[in-house]
């Protein structure tokens, strides 16, 4: 079952890379994306055995992010297929400097979207720490052709800075690896597997010093992944130059995938009694990830690049969140979720902005009610969720963030977290609605939204709204048995 | 033991060379040759229990650092057909003096962590963290991509060389798929190291500076 979560996607790309026909091949990547979507929701029915001996196995924290995976890989996947059949075979001009230039096979960009998909599969899944590294570390790979896709040299830029800067970040991440076999290695003894159940059971047989250098060197490999400032400086590029649908599952699932990785090792230090150690860290990554997106969202003209620096601010909330602990890891789980569902949405309405006005600056898109009124409507609520306004989701999961951080008597950080909000909402809102109000002025691009386009955003924000106005208790559960292996006080 | 030592002092040797070497093509032969030593490592360090599962390790991480990356990125180069010169922002005596000061730096720190009994080597972490600071610092102080990715390979030794002396307990399927992703990771740079060059018509990072805020 786990193994099939993995090896579907895995096989699916492969045989995408060698398939002819463009409709077969498209079809293959929705039909893909369905199989892996039936199979997660069946996980939360019948929680599937582990496999190869206790590597593989689906916690409470692995299905939280297969499942958001699952959903945000479907959306892009719809998404994608619409949009490869709309874009095939043709030269595409330049927006931001008026070339000409061509699109990456769309092989490449199906059979490295399932590769994608597996690898993220394989970072839920995994128990054990190696894996677990294998399986990040195949993310990055599997997703820079993705970034390529338009073949020109911004996109090229961008997919080497991200190429190298998490290579080497996760190169440090293995390091941090090793370091935890040393802890778990006693003098005279044999030491045992890399298990996240055995090391949270033998959490105090670990040698701490080993154990306290390895959870920084997570933070600094995972944590440039994650995009937590100030090793986030590959975030924005990356995902304004990706297509729009990679963009969504960059910022929706990959982030989270990092983030799990760095729970995973603070679910260890909690185990070990090291737990405030890790949370003085997460607080400060957090709030610094909070300073750099306020300061970025207030100065932005390019709208993609304002949706990535609000990636780096809401990765920054979650970090809080965990720093926090107890209610705030809860809040942090719930927050993952939601920004993960709101996130793609919009990444996924920009693409269709680009489509039609064919420019990322935010001073030159007016009149998007007007002009698509679905998805100028469908972009407004985004942003009424991105920003944490009541009904949506992410206005249930901040406040929760702030009210532990109230509670807990981190006055300090709450407030510096409630102001931070506040610039980044008044950042947000002078882009948004500029964009969203005025005089449409002349059409370039398509002149009316596809059901593609509109469909799986719809979809993702209804989700959203859903999960502002009632929290299943099922989903309510698994959030806190996650926040329970966290620690700090609930 | 004394054989480790020798291929410990051989990697602290590379690695000052590729920090004062001027020429891209003695450096991918460099950090070959730095590959080959350190495939040596696993079965040399656990010669009380030699299996096939550090001889088949070795052997692929041999074949791969020593002939198929040298191979691609030599072929990268040619490709390029650009100056052969490194190009550093950093000069060439500049970075050896960081390389001493670095050297000092890794065997104070590794004063302050209680190292296991079980090495095979004192020098064994010392030389490794060497090798991760001198890769950060080869990634950051020269232009042309190849170097980068040569800078990464250093980087990705000394973590290997970490883990093959203190970590022995990795499992094969662990060590196989870092390994394979090791290979990818500089198989997909190399793709984009002639994307770059198609492109631009030069390999020199300096000139990736479009995107910024």
């Amino acid at each position: 079952m786990i193994l099939a979560l993995i090896l579907v996607p895995a096989l699916a790309g492969l045989v995408a890379f060698a398939l002819p026909g463009a409709a077969t091949r498209r079809g293959l990547l929705v039909g893909t994306a369905l199989t892996h979507t039936a199979l997660t929701a069946s996980c939360w029915k019948w929680m599937p055995a582990a496999a190869l001996g206790g590597w593989l196995a689906l916690d409470a924290a692995g299905l939280l992010f297969l499942s958001i995976t699952s959903a945000l890989f479907l959306a892009a996947a719809i998404y994608a297929a619409g949009y490869l059949a709309q874009e095939a075979n043709r030269h595409t001009l330049d927006v931001e400097e008026g070339f000409l230039f061509d699109n990456a096979p769309e092989t490449v960009y199906i059979g490295c979207l399932l590769l994608f998909l597996a690898a993220m599969s394989l970072v839920t899944a995994s128990q054990h720490f190696g894996l677990l590294w294998v399986g990040i570390e195949a993310t990055t790979l599997a997703s820079a052709p993705l970034i390529y896709f338009h073949k020109h040299h911004r996109s090229l830029e961008a997919t080497w800075k991200y190429l190298l800067i998490c290579s080497v970040g996760i190169a440090l991440a293995l390091l941090a690896n090793f370091f935890l076999g040393v802890a778990a290695t006693e003098p005279g003894r044999e030491g045992f597997p890399l298990v996240l159940s055995e090391l949270v059971a033998r959490a105090h047989e670990l040698q701490t010093p080993w154990l306290k250098a390895a959870c920084l060197l997570f933070f600094v490999g995972y944590g440039t992944k994650m995009g937590l400032a100030p090793l986030h400086t590959w975030l924005p590029d990356a995902h304004s130059e990706a297509p729009s649908a990679v963009s969504a599952l960059l910022s929706g699932a990959v982030l989270n995938c990092a983030f799990l990785g760095l729970l995973r090792a603070q679910q260890v230090c909690v185990a070990a009694g090291l737990g405030d150690f890790g949370r003085e860290v997460w607080i400060a990554l957090g709030l610094s990830s909070l300073v750099i997106g306020a300061v970025f969202i207030i100065r932005q003209t390019d709208y993609k690049r304002l949706l990535a620096y609000s990636s780096v601010e809401h990765m920054g909330i979650l970090a809080v969140g965990v720093g926090l602990g107890g209610a705030g890891a809860f809040g942090a789980m719930l927050h993952a979720v939601n920004h993960s569902l709101a996130k793609a949405m919009l990444f996924l309405l920009s693409g269709n902005i680009l489509a039609r006005y064919q420019t990322k600056t935010i001073a030159q898109v007016k009149g998007l009610l007007r002009a698509a009124p679905a998805t100028g409507l469908l972009w407004v609520a985004g942003f009424l969720a991105i920003t944490g306004t009541p009904p949506f989701g992410l206005f249930l999961s901040k406040l929760t963030i702030l009210k532990a951080a109230f509670d807990g008597g981190h006055v300090g950080c709450g407030l510096l977290l409630l102001g931070l909000l506040a610039v980044i909402f008044i950042g947000m809102t002078t882009a948004f609605l500029g964009m969203a109000q005025g005089e449409p002025g002349k059409r370039t691009g398509l002149n009316r939204d596809r059901w593609w386009q509109i469909a799986p955003p719809a979809a993702l924000g209804l989700l959203v709204l859903w999960l502002g106005l009632v929290v299943p208790e099922t989903l309510n559960s698994v959030l806190r048995q996650v926040a329970g292996t966290l620690g700090g006080a609930s | 033991m004394q054989i480790t030592n020798i291929i410990l002092v051989l990697v602290v040797l590379t690695n000052l060379k590729l920090l004062g070497s001027s020429r891209l093509g003695a450096s991918i032969r460099v950090v070959a040759m730095q590959g080959v030593v350190l495939g040596l490592l696993p079965i040399l360090a656990h010669t009380h229990e030699l299996s096939w599962r550090f001889a088949a390790l070795a052997a692929g991480s041999i074949a791969l650092k020593g002939v198929v990356f040298p191979w691609f990125l030599s072929r990268a180069m040619r490709e390029a057909r650009v100056t052969r010169e490194v190009e550093p922002y950093i000069g060439y005596v500049t970075s050896l003096l960081a390389g001493v000061v670095m050297l000092g730096v890794s065997f104070w720190l590794c004063t302050r962590l209680p190292i296991p009994e079980t090495i095979a080597s004192a020098w064994l972490a010392p030389v490794a963290l060497f090798s991760i600071f001198a890769g950060l610092f080869l990634i950051v102080s020269r232009k042309r991509a190849v170097n980068q990715v040569l800078g990464f390979l250093v980087l990705e030794n000394g973590v290997y060389t970490f883990g093959v002396g203190l970590a022995p307990q990795t499992s094969s399927l662990v060590e196989a798929g870092v390994l394979l992703d090791v290979f990818v990771g500089v198989f997909v740079m190399g793709i984009a190291i002639f994307h770059i060059n198609r492109e631009f018509d030069h390999i020199e990072t300096d000139r990736l500076s479009t995107l910024k805020d």
